[in-house]
């Protein structure tokens, strides 16, 4: 049952591997637009706390929507987006082994760099694991409603504007309690209420997600 | 065995063709022809479930395909224009993925010999981007002797890019399939030496 959903993971991860080039520039472009910010606001240690949570989550969630129109482009194009479609087993499987294997590839990595650059930017040391925890779930939840309209938009002539408008509205209440999270610990609220949300959305998007991004291949490719 | 009635496709805001029926039996070969932009690609993708007809049903076994898709695409086999192949993966990595994909088994030798058979056996652990325009071809054909248990195959201009002899070999590979009771459905605008007649269905008799 599960054969097509690891075939496709681990095409995907493999696929990764031999353009690691991609992933780097992902991960790259993450850290080059949070060490901006200093340069912009100055460096003043205050100023840069208070806007550190906000910054690193607007900087994950553009270099998620960078890399999203890559989720399907290359397989729509070669033909194999038409095989899969025809697989003896549920769609829903596969484009969520594509979607797991994506956020593997450019979310897991910014997860992992993110306390890093928190610490670039003066977030206090207690704040630096909720930011983890945030990420953690929030990321995966990027990559789900970001792979419904990378869906929406395949083969659309400039896909990639028309996705970035679609999706980052979308995006907006993951980022109000992803950063929420981080800046209510670092003021000593807690953060517990902006995890569970955020734990929530994660759980609601991973069930209606791959359903609607599997509906939206299929148009996209009749 | 494959019905349709009453077929007809729209594609954008111009209707291809309406009225369309067919049937084919087990060990039927069916040819669809027609002058180009008549519509053949679109007639497979219809029947494989690709696309949605404008009006008319496909049956498979007597079922709507739409109504258990899983069940009819278990007995499909549709090798379209684009060969599926991924640059950046050998042959082998690339075959084996696909059959992986389409729901089957696929060990590595079984994929091995299916290559070796069509003739990549030099080709094996090279990137696909190497490969020319026959060879990737012959990358997405090899699928053929895999699959030889899923009755229904439809090919979109299976012999494109091949050489004479590949195109025999494929023919017979085809023949051999309807022999043992399956069905194939192909669009050609070659005449190859199949072992039985195929039937031609003209899809420009019911263009609009």
């Amino acid at each position: 049952m599960l054969s097509t959903f690891f075939a496709v993971l681990r095409r995907d991860l493999l696929l990764a591997w031999r353009g690691r080039a991609d992933v780097m520039v992902t991960l790259a472009f993450f850290v080059i637009v949070v060490c901006l910010f200093p340069f912009g606001v100055g460096a003043e240690p205050n100023l840069l706390r208070a806007i550190a949570p906000g910054v690193l989550w607007v900087a994950a969630l553009l270099a998620c929507l960078l890399s999203l129109h890559r989720l399907f482009a290359q397989d729509y194009a070669d033909g194999t987006l038409e095989q899969l479609l025809l697989s003896s087993e549920p769609a829903v499987l596969w484009v969520l082994a594509k979607i797991l294997a994506f956020w593997l590839t450019t979310g897991l990595p910014v997860v992992v760099v993110a306390p890093g650059l928190g610490l670039l930017l003066d977030l206090e040391q207690g704040a630096l694991p909720v930011l983890v925890l945030s990420l953690a779930l929030g990321t995966p939840i990027l990559a789900l409603l970001g792979a419904v309209g990378a869906a929406l938009t395949l083969g659309v002539r400039g896909g990639g504007m028309l996705l970035a408008l679609l999706i980052l509205p979308l995006f907006v209440p993951v980022l109000i309690f992803g950063a929420g999270a981080v800046e209510a610990e670092a003021s000593g609220t807690g953060a517990l209420a902006h995890l569970l949300l955020l734990g929530g959305g994660l759980a609601g998007a991973l069930a209606l997600a791959p359903i609607a991004c599997a509906a939206s291949l299929r148009i996209s490719t009749e | 065995m494959l019905e349709a009635d009453n077929l007809a496709c729209l594609k954008g805001d111009r209707l291809l063709f309406r009225g369309l029926a067919l049937r084919l039996a087990a060990g039927e070969l069916l040819r669809i022809a027609g002058p180009n932009g008549v519509g053949k690609t679109s007639l497979l993708r219809l029947v494989s479930g690709l696309a949605l007809a404008e009006a008319g049903e496909v049956r498979w076994k007597g079922t709507a395909i739409g109504r258990d898709r899983e069940a009819f695409h278990r007995d499909l086999l549709y090798v379209g224009h684009a060969p599926a192949l991924n640059d950046m993966l050998t042959p082998l990595e690339n075959l084996q993925f696909t059959i992986a994909a389409a729901g089957d088994e696929a060990d590595a030798e079984s994929c091995m010999q299916a290559l070796v058979r069509i003739g990549l056996a030099n080709q094996l652990d090279l990137p696909a981007r190497v490969l020319s325009q026959g060879q990737r071809r012959r990358v997405g054909l090899a699928r053929l002797f895999l699959s030889a248990r899923r009755p229904l195959w439809v090919l979109d201009e299976p012999f494109t890019a091949l050489d004479v002899g590949a195109v025999e070999d494929l023919a017979g590979t085809l023949s051999d399939h309807c022999t043992a009771g399956g069905m194939v459905m192909l669009t050609t605008h070659q005449d190859a030496p199949f072992a039985m007649p195929p039937k031609v269905l003209d899809v420009g008799a019911f263009a609009c």
